[in-house]
């Protein structure tokens, strides 16, 4: 291979990789705001990704809804789903051990899972085809009309994110919480609200890349969640788990490598790949790259 | 230890011993008889090599208070060393079973010694990322079979090779728990900072436990690939970690009759939801929710079930002289 077909070769993988790496990003988003206000790692987060996923193809099979309609159906679907988990399985134990509300958090993405499966059957289903899948060519690179829509969809949930956290008054009081929730609650915020909502607008997201997936790869199944679900954990780590900012940075850095591994080595090496890179940076830089490092109180 | 508690531990030992031997006898000879048939057979099979693995993966999680989710990762370097070795190396059953042991409690080292700096979630994610890559890297190994598996592998393990495993697995790490360095891991579990200022090498002690729980993981992966004639990478993904997890949970973190006997529950439970896989992981999932919710601790807790418990439930007056234990 020449060397102007090597760099052609890259800036495809980039491409590629920028657009899997949003829908990472997304996912992590709500890892990123749960984990920074409880402490918690939702293990059943990618599973409600799937659900998302879900919400979407039978709301454009079964009530006919065009894209626009059914990627909020699913995300509002998504959300009170999230609410709901977060409502009837963590807040009994916000007082419990961390390492019951982890497991507790494991039981319920298998019961999510399984129940998945049992509901809807383990086979993958094809996602229909909500727009004409056109390519375009720029300069020798192959971009096609899915991942514009999966790359300006994303960026467009995040800047209403960003909005959201940083201009409103939920927003405000979500930083609040997240910084001393002890402190918040004395300020009479509602802290068991402000959780409620964050698990909201994070298992929203969450849905809102599931049904970007579906639109990409055309399948989805049961357990479709899992992978994605710790790959995203890996990027909100990568990141710095708790900021919303490296949540972004972290996904897109995660699928650039991910392409890349798979571009020029193998993809069965991708997943392997992902997990050495957590391990490397929970090791050498554990506040992950937009965090900061808190000492551990004695 | 006084002579006293000495000769009354080996007492207690000894008796033990003669449980186990008289329980062996009595399930071998039913086997014999061909009265426990093979659908059975198998189930207690997998008792042994579960007890093996929730008890090992106990002696991390439960005793030292390290949050490990790749055990499965270790059980599969053990099943797979040990069949490259009886396979293609034609060595004797018990050298492959030592091999595999040895090489996972070797990797449960080289791991054990960066990760376990890491606490908390920080470690369970970095442990269960570990335990994928261990999959995936055998995954891609020719020599061993890649995705297709490892076939071939002659059934060496049966009843009488499970249970000795077991028992010396039991003894063994009841043994450390008991011993000065056990005492340690717990210390390390109750309050890392002040088992640190009390002079605990704590960084010692936890790679310590973490390859000793690595290393009986590998023992069962070696019974496990013994029995089934074959070592495939997806029986060893972190849904098994998650099986071994739950039988530890379930049990009490820090209880080794509360694993064995959560380990024998499920199981039974599981054989008798064989046809159903679904319900079976619905079922294990409920089991876990509810059992966080209202029983965070576990059946046991991080108490023992003992002879000496049923005697002070039947009313023996002997909680004075058994404190001193």
């Amino acid at each position: 291979m020449d060397f102007s077909g090597l760099i052609g070769q890259l800036v495809q993988q980039l491409i590629n990789g920028i657009s899997l790496g949003s829908i990472y990003a997304l996912i992590a988003l709500g890892y990123t705001m749960v984990y920074g206000i409880i402490r918690l790692i939702n293990f059943a987060h990618g599973d409600i990704y799937m659900l998302g996923a879900y919400a979407g193809f039978f709301a454009i099979t079964v009530f006919k809804f065009s894209f626009i309609p059914a990627l909020i159906f699913s995300m509002a679907a998504a959300g009170i789903v999230g609410m709901f988990i977060e409502r009837a399985a963590y807040r009994p134990l916000r007082q419990a051990p961390k390492i019951a509300v982890l497991i507790t958090a494991i039981g319920v993405s298998l019961f999510l899972e399984y129940g998945g499966m049992l509901l809807v059957s383990p086979q993958p289903r094809t996602f229909p085809a909500v727009f004409t899948a056109e390519v375009y060519k720029i300069g020798g690179m192959v971009i096609n009309s899915q991942q514009v829509i999966i790359l300006v969809v994303s960026l467009l949930l995040m800047v209403i994110l960003t909005y959201v956290v940083h201009r409103t008054k939920i927003g405000k009081a979500m930083r609040a919480v997240s910084f001393d929730t002890d402190a918040a609650r004395l300020m009479g915020i509602d802290v068991d609200r402000v959780i409620s909502f964050t698990f909201g607008i994070g298992s929203a997201l969450a849905a809102a890349a599931g049904v970007l997936v579906g639109i990409y790869y055309n399948s989805i199944d049961p357990l479709m969640g899992i992978m994605p679900g710790l790959k995203a954990f890996v990027a909100a780590v990568l990141g710095g788990i708790g900021s919303i900012p490296g949540a972004m940075l972290g996904g897109t850095i995660l699928g650039v490598i991910e392409a890349l591994v798979s571009g020029f080595w193998s993809s069965t090496f991708r997943d392997a790949v992902a997990f050495a890179i957590l391990i490397i940076i929970l090791l050498w830089k554990p506040a992950g790259l937009l965090g900061k490092n808190v000492r551990e109180k004695v | 230890m006084t002579g006293m508690n000495l000769a009354r531990k080996t007492k207690t030992d000894l008796m033990a011993l003669a449980g186990c031997v008289i329980a062996f006898a009595i399930v071998q000879g039913l086997i014999m008889a061909d009265i426990i048939g093979p659908f059975w057979q198998l189930n207690i099979i997998l008792i042994g090599i579960n007890i093996i693995l929730a008890v090992s993966l106990n002696l991390i999680n439960g005793f030292t208070g390290q949050f490990s989710i790749g055990h499965a990762g270790f059980m599969a370097v053990g099943a797979y060393l040990s069949a490259v070795l009886t396979v293609k190396f034609q060595l004797p059953f018990i050298v492959a079973i030592l091999g595999g042991a040895l090489a996972a409690g070797v990797l449960g080292f080289a791991i054990g010694l960066p990760t376990l700096r890491l606490n908390g979630d920080y470690l369970a994610i970095a442990t269960l990322g570990l335990g994928e890559i261990i999959r995936i890297c055998i995954l891609n190994i020719q020599y061993i079979g890649g995705a297709s598996g490892f076939m071939g592998i002659p059934r060496y393990t049966d009843f009488p090779w499970v249970f000795t495993l077991t028992v010396v697995t039991v003894f063994a790490i009841k043994n450390f728990i008991d011993s000065t360095h056990g005492r340690a891991c717990i210390s390390i579990r109750e309050n890392e900072i002040a088992a640190e200022a009390m002079g605990v090498d704590t960084t010692k002690y936890k790679v310590l436990a973490f390859t000793m729980g690595a290393a009986f993981a590998g023992v069962a992966g070696a019974l496990f690939s013994h029995y089934f004639y074959i070592a495939h990478p997806a029986s060893f993904t972190f849904m098994k970690s998650f099986d071994i997890l739950t039988m530890v949970v379930l049990g009490g973190l820090g209880s080794i009759t509360g694993s064995i006997t959560a380990a024998v529950l499920l199981t039974f439970v599981s054989a008798a939801l064989a046809s159903y896989p679904e319900w079976r992981m619905i079922i294990y999932s409920l089991l876990l929710i509810v059992l966080m919710m209202y029983r965070p601790q576990g059946l046991f807790g991080n108490k023992e079930i003992s002879l000496k418990m049923f005697s002070r439930l039947t009313g023996g007056k002997q909680n004075g002289a058994t404190q001193g234990n």
